[in-house]
């Protein structure tokens, strides 16, 4: 910190001496890679920015919205709109909170004081890295109803409560399965799979299935609740945002899930070998793309902050920077740290929230 | 050999337990504002629609309220607001100046890219 503040004349300024900034080639360094980094994010914030007034201008596909989107809780399910990643910022601020600490410990060549700040800093990096993993393996499985394909060429989001499927009763068997089998393994799976690649399909009024092994089978499933259609692309711009309910929206989303052509319905965000590669249920492509690259770009500076912090954590143990007679490598892995929440900030904003 | 035309600026950080009290007290008054923000930003995200009148007005305050958390954690967990006035512009005038230039330039282009789209089709 500067508060110690020398008086720059010019004869010990241009003697050599007393640095303009009267700081440490170290920090200063620190800085300049975080400008650079900061352009690095801004850049991919802005390329984001581009994207989405891109395809709002034609206004006939709306962008996804954050709290329709990212409205699940581990082991609540739905309905609870931008809570887990207001969650994920909480973590990051109060990991920024101890990090401060510890410099400030520093400053009074506390060691104790800075091992144990550094170590929950550290422990908040391992959660959030934890929370980021949850929430790309929920983005990428996506919701349990999907985005649908109306059979008039719209797109529709589905809200609402999807009736647990109870069982699959083998009506013609197949390499696997036997004719009279009832399968209760793994049916979601299985469902969706063959939802996205038009293998189910209606027989009178039982919902029928054709499984892997060349099986058929009949679905026993409950009724879903309040289900409703967000149409969210239409050749028609007048029709984006419509909300189609009830009876109307059952019918819709069942006729779609049952035509047997493929990809009608799409499960979240495919970005390894699949028929749905590409794909996303939320909205363009572009969206899903950038999630994982700003996220991704982001938790990986996370990641190796977590692990900066490892290795000063060490030096601190072992006494190095006691020894030198400052701590001036925590102030700096702090800048790092701290660079890495204010990153998050900006992405909490511009991807979640607005 | 010791050089003695050097100055050890890491070593200036150094306060005693007095001061370290106050800015500990700093820390946590910016510890509150910041997470009292956020709860305001998520209440204000999860239960205004993006289809209500007055979503400009939020659109915009969620701007205002990013700068602002931001502000407050580069001036103080970054302790910018402690380093010197030169260090403090060298950082940040380049980076505001180059990043309003790009995202006027991005939105710009976006419109005419959009339309352009929307005028002539993509197939």
């Amino acid at each position: 910190m500067g508060g110690h503040s020398v008086e720059l004349d010019s004869k010990t300024l241009w003697g050599g001496k007393e640095s303009p900034f009267q700081t440490s080639y170290g920090k200063l360094m620190m800085w300049f890679f975080l400008v650079s980094d900061a352009l690095s994010f801004g850049g991919l914030l802005v390329a984001y920015g581009f994207t989405r007034h891109d395809v709002s201008v034609s206004g006939t596909e709306s962008w996804p919205i954050g709290e329709e989107t990212f409205n699940s809780l581990p082991f609540l399910g739905h309905g609870y709109p931008l809570i887990y990643v207001a969650l994920m910022t909480f973590i990051l601020i109060v990991s920024s909170v101890t990090m401060v600490l510890a410099v400030e410990a520093g400053h009074r060549m506390d060691r104790k004081g800075v091992v144990k700040w550094m170590i929950a800093t550290i422990i908040g990096g391992f959660f959030f890295l934890g929370s980021q993993a949850w929430e790309w393996y929920h983005f990428t499985h996506g919701s349990e109803f999907g985005k649908v394909e109306l059979s008039d060429g719209s797109q529709a989001i589905v809200q609402g409560h999807f009736g647990e499927i109870e069982k699959f009763t083998v009506t013609k068997g197949g390499t696997e399965h036997k004719v009279g089998e009832e399968i209760t393994d793994d049916l979601m799976h299985h469902f969706q799979h063959a939802a996205m690649n038009g293998h189910l399909h209606m027989h009178g009024k039982v919902m029928q299935i054709h499984l892997e092994d060349g099986s058929l089978a009949n679905v026993t499933k409950k009724a879903d609740d309040h289900l409703s259609l967000i149409v969210k692309k239409d050749a028609n711009a007048g029709n984006v945002g419509k909300r189609i309910e009830g009876v109307e929206a059952e019918k819709l989303y069942y006729e779609a899930l049952t035509s047997g052509v493929k990809n009608r319905v799409i499960y979240g965000a495919k970005f390894f070998g699949d028929d749905q590669f590409g794909l996303n249920e939320y909205g363009p492509q572009q969206y899903a793309q950038f999630f994982y690259f700003i996220t991704g770009f982001h938790g990986f500076h996370v990641f190796s902050g977590v692990m900066i912090n490892i290795i000063i954590l060490i030096g601190v143990l072992r006494g190095t920077y006691h020894k030198r007679g400052h701590y001036e490598m925590v102030e700096k892995t702090g800048l790092y740290w701290h660079f890495v929440d204010l990153v998050w900030v900006f992405v909490f904003t511009f991807f979640y929230l607005v | 050999m010791e050089r003695d035309d050097l100055i050890e600026y890491s070593l200036h950080a150094h306060h005693d337990e007095e001061k370290g009290k106050k800015i500990r007290k700093k820390i946590m008054q910016v510890t509150v504002l910041l997470t009292l923000v956020t709860v305001v930003e998520v209440a204000l995200g999860a239960y205004i629609k993006q289809s209500s009148s007055i979503w400009p007005i939020i659109k915009w305050s969620f701007i205002i309220m990013t700068l602002l958390k931001a502000g407050y954690i580069v001036m103080v967990f970054m302790h910018l607001g402690d380093e010197k006035k030169w260090l403090r512009n060298v950082v940040l005038v380049p980076y505001f100046l180059f990043m309003l230039y790009l995202i006027f330039i991005a939105l710009w282009e976006a419109v005419a890219v959009g339309e352009a789209w929307t005028t002539y089709g993509g197939a």
